[in-house]
This record gives C-alpha cells, structure tokens and sequence, in this order.
C-alpha cells in the first residue's frame, strides 16, 4: 500500500496527502497497555459480544467459536471484560 | 462559433457550460449572482447537465464543489470580495488537496464601509494559497480564460485549482460582443476530466489525515513544483487555444508595444484597456510607452518579465490593491523580480475602491514619473498614491474629507 | 428487523493500532457504520477526534474512503460528494461522521443547510459532549453541570438538543442511539439507508478521558444513560415518532435508574456529588425531557402527525 511519490512525465515530483487504511498507523499499539485482558476459554461461550464492543478490532473470532486478543495492538481498555456476559475475560496486570 | 452579447459574468456561464461542468454551488454576492443565475438557468432548462447545490454561505459553496471535484465530478463555483474571505480556508484545503477545480472571482472592493465596486484586494489576497490566479481585461477573454482554466486545473503535470478574475461591474456587469465557440470544438479541444485520485469505495483513499512534518514539508514542495510547471502549461495551453478558436492572448503576459518601449507599464485588470490607450497617446507625443499587462499572478511568471523588462528605462507597476503597511502586492512582486537588473521602478497606488482611474488619469501619472526619471536619471518610487485630480494635496483632502464629515 | 450479532460481517473497519484512546466510542462507532451499511460507504470527516484516529499518512487507522475536511464543512462538502456520485451514476452511500462540535456549533450552519436542502446523505453526530480533540473543552452539547477545561464549575446551560432542531427541519429520519448499545444503532443505520434524503442520527458516545472514567466502562455508561432515562432512544421516520424497543421502558420513570448510577462513574461530575440541588436540577431535566417526549409521540402518531410534518 504504498502511496506516491511519482514522476510526473519524466519532469518531477507529485505528493498529495493521501493514505490508505493499513493497521498501525499509530504504531504498535499494544505498548500502550497497563493491563492485559485475558480469556478463560472454559467460561468462553461464543457469544461475541466482546468482539461486537471492542473498540480496537483486535478481539478476533478463532475458527472454533471463541475469541482470542491480538496482543500487538490491544490496548487494555478493559471493555470486552466489563460486557461479557458470562465473565469469561480478566483484566491482569502487563508485565 | 456564435457571436453574442453578453456580460462578463454570462461570459463565465457560457463557458461552464461549454466545459461541461457537473456539479456548480455558490452562494450570492454582488456582482457575481448573474454567473450562478445563468447557470441556474441553464440547467433547469436542460442545456447544462449538471446538479446546483443552492448552499447556504460561501464556505459551504467552495466545500460543495471541492467535494463534488474529489468525488470525480468537473465542478465550478463562483464569488467576490467577502464571500471569498469567508472560504479562505478551504481555498487552501483545495489547493494543498491537488484535486483540480475552477472558480470565478468577480473582482471586489472589501469593507467595512461596504462597497460593491471593483478592486483587486480580494484576488490579491489569494496568492499564498497555492491556487493558480488568472485576471481577465475583457469579457471576450473572460470566457476563454475560464475554458483554459479547466484545461490548465486538470493537466497532470498541474493539478492545482485555478482562479479566474474579472473586474466587479467593469466587465461582470457590462455587455460585449462574446464569440461564444462551438461545443464539439470545446469537445474535442478540452479532454475528459483528469484529476489524481477520487474518493470512493473503489479506490478507498484518504485524503488528508495528519502526515509527519517532513512529508507535509514534500507536499508543498510538490505543490511548489507544479506551480513552476504551470507557467509552461499555461503558456501551451494558450498557444493551442489560438490554433483551435483563433484567440491568443500571449500566455502568462500580454505584451502591448512593450517590445520597442522605453517605458514600460505593468498591470493587471480591466483597467489595462485605458493604461494601454494613455500608451498610445503618450507614443503621439514622443513618450515610448509599452504595457505589460499580466494575466497570470500564480504562477508569478518571473522569467517572462525579465525577458520584457529586464533593459526598460522604467517600469512602472499599478497596483489596484494595497498590502496594507507595505506597499502595492503587483510592485513587490515586480520589484523582487526585476531587483537584479537595476531597473527604475515606480510603484502605483490608484483605483481602489472602485474609484474610476481614466486614460488621462494614467497619462498624467506616467508623465509625472517620467519627468522625475528624467530629473534624477534613475528612479526607485516604491509607492505613489495616486488621487483624481483635486484630491492631490493635503489641504485638497482635508476639505474634502471634512466637506463629507 | 432485529440484528443478528453473529451475522454481522467480520471485516476489520477500524485498523487495529489506530490513534484513539484505549476504551474510545468514535472507534467502536465507526465499526458499527461499516457493519450495517456495508462497503459502499464514503465518510466525510471534518475536524474533530476521527479525524486524529485515522493516525499518521500514509496509513489509515480507519477502513473507509474519508475525505477529511476542514471543521464547518462537514454536511457542505457530503453534499458536493454526494451530487458528483449522483451526476457519475454511482450509489454510494455518503456519511458524514462529525463531533458535537462540527454539529451543533462550527458545523451548525452547514447541517441546517443541508436538510433544509433534503441532502441525500447520512449525517451522523458522534456526540462526546465536548470539543474533546483540542482539550475537552466545552460545547453547546456539554450536558448541564458538566466539568470540561473552560467550565470548571460545571456548565451552567443546558444541553443543545440537536436531533428535536433536526425534527423541527422536517427531515425524513432522525433517530438517537448511543454506543451502549451497537445492534440498536446498527437497525438504525440499516433503516435509514434505506431512506431517500437527510437522515441523521446522534449517537451518544462517552468518553473515558474527558467525562473522567476508567476506559472500560464505556459500553456501560451508554447503556446507563438510556437507563435512568437521561437519554431517550428514538425515531423519527417519516412524520411517525416512536421510542426504540431497547428504551421503551424508561418512559416510566419506576422503571428508570437512580441518576446517580450514572453521574457517580464520572469524574465530570464530581463536584454535583454532594450538591443534592443539583442534582435535582438534572432529574427535573429528565422528567422535562419526556414530557416532551411525551408530545412528540403524541403529536407524531398517525394521522396528526403527518399534517405537522408537512408543515415544517
């Protein structure tokens, strides 16, 4: 995905402020984090609902009806274990 | 190939129109409302295919076109004076968006006290932002002008917004007989709309998010860059022009006699048809007079004046505009311009504010410097505020001024 | 027309290691957009915190074509885009994602524009309750007694209530949603795309660092402020008003939480804790608020309802 620069006919330089969407465009974001989320696959039924909420997009769904948390960009907001229903999911301290 | 009468402002619709322009929004103020009402004309009565978006200011006006033009559409907006103040920020989102776009500035004074007679200070305000800015001296070149505008707005090697100025009433508002050309020419003459990206969920490009300094810094430079390009652009552009509809105008200046002159004129504006007839009276009398009138102030065509002016006697700027607590915008571009080559310069203040600057008024301001170059043998008057007569003194003002108190 | 979570597409439409704050609303929002209306969306964002979440060029922490523009220009320039879509023979669909600010402030004038014009686009607010990307401070929107950097001891006016204005432009749909509760936005969305002309719906959207709560209670907050009634789910479609099935119960106020369960999880309310006047004033705002409401309903239910529209 990369975005000009171009020559223009042989005669210079062409840069307009253009992006596309890629992931880490902040960087990688997981440094971010005090605390880490943690899924209890046991307790874990599938439901999604942390998936539906998660701001980041980084609670993925496994191909076998769980979740699992992309470390490189989560950042710890805490949310998908504040809306689990089935408390399936621990905050714990980073480190 | 139709000869009509029209206004300045018609001359702009008909060429809108020729041009084939999609989406048109703006928002009214005089003397620009006829352009929009002709074009609103002429789409409801379906001889322009295009959508009016009847905004509610001028900012919204030039975002609706800038969003429409991103979008992939030709659009076309059009304004004066306060309401190109009012979109000042977005003229400089376009323009560092390089997404191609056309706009009328009907040249305007700027209050307070409210005036709606001509000056140059709202185009001139404009000369930072990366637009190109071309000035129109009559109506006839009005619509050529505005049909070259998207031409030079959509070359690859461009790729900036142009302005297209015409003086407020002197020309916006008085008829002329306009050769309007046929719409197969303008066909064939103008390509297919050309622009470096468009926003859509096909290309699912961003324009605009926060970029490191340096990139940013890369941004303007390529801006910078294609600017330079477009003097050579606008001069092609001209050139074929003439070979398809018959009409040179000599690209980025008009050179009128300037090439034997010993004096040399430099303007832009309406008022260039009087300043090039003093030229003519002033040669009857033994005064070698030339007028380079420039049509073109972005890019500044830099190269092109000091091929015409480099070796004058004098040259002397009107300005119809002030960079207030400096001097004329026009002399200080000349100025820097010419500053190698020792040339006598004069800069003048005169016509703002609408107030009418007649072929003798020019006349008298020229031989006034002369005599003084003559005098002193070299001559740097950097500004000289020129007053209708009766107005030349300070006692003259005082009572004038305490007359209307 | 309910919404099945586990069939809602799965695509990434926010980038992972965007620049949003851990626990940010616009973020999720800005999933739910995608997720209900598909690939065929162009945003239109004017200045705000979006436009920082897509973070730095030439990556895009957000899945969407965006043109970025600048901050009143927000409903102006979705109207240019959206008639150069209309004059290529494109269907796309044009939202405009902008904050409280390039809504009721900044951007006011521009929005009133547009559904006067009846533009055909999708105008979302997302509403955090202040000018949150430049510091926090304090917008037409901020809430009644709410801290923000230029109202220190709470703001002494109440809140603009943008969608009734939008109501009263008699536009084709108007709705409120918030967060907390992404399949009643997601419905929403859904049932306005397929509306012709101006829809515009505001989507209640807390934010951790400037209403002062720990980032994972976001989603709670939402749904919290539906709960004690403070914020009334709605549509308007078509001159018919109802409440949303989520929000229906809250009209009765036995059925409503305590104020305080929501004021008490915010630290920009702090200062109201132990001012039990105020507080009243905030109950006293949300009894107001269903009685009109409570007009609305009754005034746009069938058959009367139409002759007001049609008079707007």
């Amino acid at each position: 995905m990369t975005v000009q620069p171009r020559i223009v006919r042989g005669e210079g330089f062409f840069l307009a402020p253009i992006s596309r969407p890629a992931e880490g465009s902040i960087g990688k974001t997981g440094t971010w984090r005090t605390m880490r989320p943690v899924v209890d696959l046991e307790k874990c039924t599938g439901c999604y609902v942390c998936w539906l909420y998660c701001p980041e997009n980084t609670i993925v769904k496994t191909g076998d009806g769980k979740v699992a948390i992309d470390y490189d960009y989560c950042k710890g907001c805490g949310v998908c274990a504040e809306v689990c229903p089935f408390k399936a999911i621990r905050m714990v301290e980073e480190g | 190939m139709v000869v009509r009468s029209l206004t300045g402002n018609y001359a702009v619709a008909y060429a809108v129109k020729l041009a084939r322009v999609q989406v048109v929004s703006a928002y009214p103020i005089t003397p620009q409302t006829t352009i929009v009402e002709k074009l609103s004309e002429m789409i409801e009565k379906g001889e322009l295919k295009a959508k009016m978006v009847r905004v509610e200011s001028e900012h919204s006006a030039l975002a609706t076109v800038f969003g429409a033009a991103s979008g992939g559409a030709r659009a076309f907006t059009a304004t004066s004076s306060h309401g190109l103040l009012y979109m000042h920020e977005v003229v400089w989102w376009a323009a560092g968006s390089r997404i191609p776009l056309v706009m009328a500035v009907v040249a305007r004074s700027i209050g307070p006290p409210w005036n709606i007679h001509v000056d140059h200070q709202d185009i001139f305000d404009q000369r930072d932002t990366g637009w190109i800015i071309g000035v129109a001296q009559e109506n006839q070149e009005v619509l050529d002008m505005t049909l070259q505008a998207f031409r030079i707005s959509e070359d690859p090697r461009v790729y900036l917004p142009v302005m297209v100025g015409l003086d407020g009433f002197i020309l916006s508002h008085t008829r002329a007989p306009v050769d309007v050309p046929d719409q197969d020419l303008v066909d064939e003459w103008l390509p297919p709309r050309r622009q470096p990206y468009v926003i859509s969920p096909e290309t699912n490009v961003v324009m605009g998010n926060i970029a490191p300094d340096e990139v940013h810094y890369l941004m303007r430079y390529s801006m910078h860059e294609a600017m330079e390009r477009a003097k050579r652009v606008i001069e092609e552009v001209d050139r074929s022009y003439a070979e398809v509809f018959g009409r040179s105008y000599g690209g980025l200046i008009e050179c009128y006699k300037c090439d034997d002159a010993d004096i040399l004129v430099v303007i832009t504006g309406s008022w260039s048809g009087d300043a090039k007839h003093a030229a003519d009276r002033l040669r009857s009398i033994g005064i070698n007079v030339g007028v380079a009138r420039v049509r073109f102030i972005r890019p500044w065509p830099r190269e092109r004046l000091v091929e015409i002016a480099r070796d004058k006697k004098l040259v002397i700027v009107f300005d119809r505009a002030v960079s207030m607590g400096s001097l004329g915008p026009l002399f200080m571009e000349v100025s820097s311009t010419l500053y190698p080559y020792g040339t006598s310069l004069a800069g003048v203040i005169a016509g703002l504010a609408g107030v009418d600057v007649s072929y003798e008024d020019f006349e008298r301001a020229i031989k006034t410097l002369v005599s003084k170059l003559e005098e002193q043998g070299r001559l740097y008057i950097p500004q000289f505020w020129l007053f209708p007569e009766g107005f030349e003194s300070e006692e003259k003002r005082l009572e004038v001024a305490r007359k209307w108190l | 027309m309910a919404v099945n979570l586990k069939a809602l597409p799965d695509k990434k439409y926010i980038m992972p290691g965007n620049a949003s704050c851990p626990g940010c609303p616009e973020s999720m929002g800005l999933r739910y957009v995608k997720m209900a209306l598909g690939d065929n969306v162009v945003l239109v964002i004017p200045a705000g915190c979006s436009s920082v979440i897509q973070g730095i060029a030439p990556r895009s922490g957000i899945n969407t074509p965006i043109l970025n523009i600048v901050f009143a220009a927000g409903a102006s320039a979705a109207s240019g885009l959206k008639a150069a879509y209309e004059m290529l023979g494109k269907d796309y669909h044009v939202v405009v994602w902008a904050g409280d600010g390039g809504t009721g402030d900044i951007g006011f004038q521009a929005l009133s524009g547009a559904a006067e014009r009846d533009e055909d686009i999708i105008y979302i607010c997302v509403d955090n309750e202040a000018y949150m990307n430049t510091g926090i401070q304090r917008s037409s929107l901020t809430p009644y007694g709410a801290w923000t950097t230029t109202t220190w001891t709470g703001k002494k006016e109440h809140k603009k209530n943008v969608p009734i204005i939008l109501v009263s432009h008699g536009v084709k749909y108007v709705a409120t949603a918030t967060v907390g509760y992404p399949t009643d936005f997601i419905e929403k969305l859904r049932r306005a795309s397929k509306i012709k002309g101006f829809r515009y719906i505001h989507l209640l959207a807390p934010c951790p660092v400037g209403w002062r709560f720990d980032p994972s209670l976001t989603a709670r907050i939402g749904q919290l402020a539906v709960k004690t009634g403070l914020y009334p789910l709605f549509e308007y479609v078509n001159g018919k008003f109802r409440l949303s099935p989520i929000g229906r119960r809250y009209k009765d106020p036995k059925n409503r939480l305590p104020i305080i369960e929501y004021l008490k999880l915010q630290g920009r309310y702090k200062h109201l804790l132990d001012k039990p006047e105020e507080i009243k004033k905030i109950e006293e705002y949300i009894e107001n608020t269903w009685h009109l409401i409570d007009a609305l309903e009754k005034s746009f239910s069938k058959g009367g309802g139409e002759k007001i529209y049609k008079a707007l």
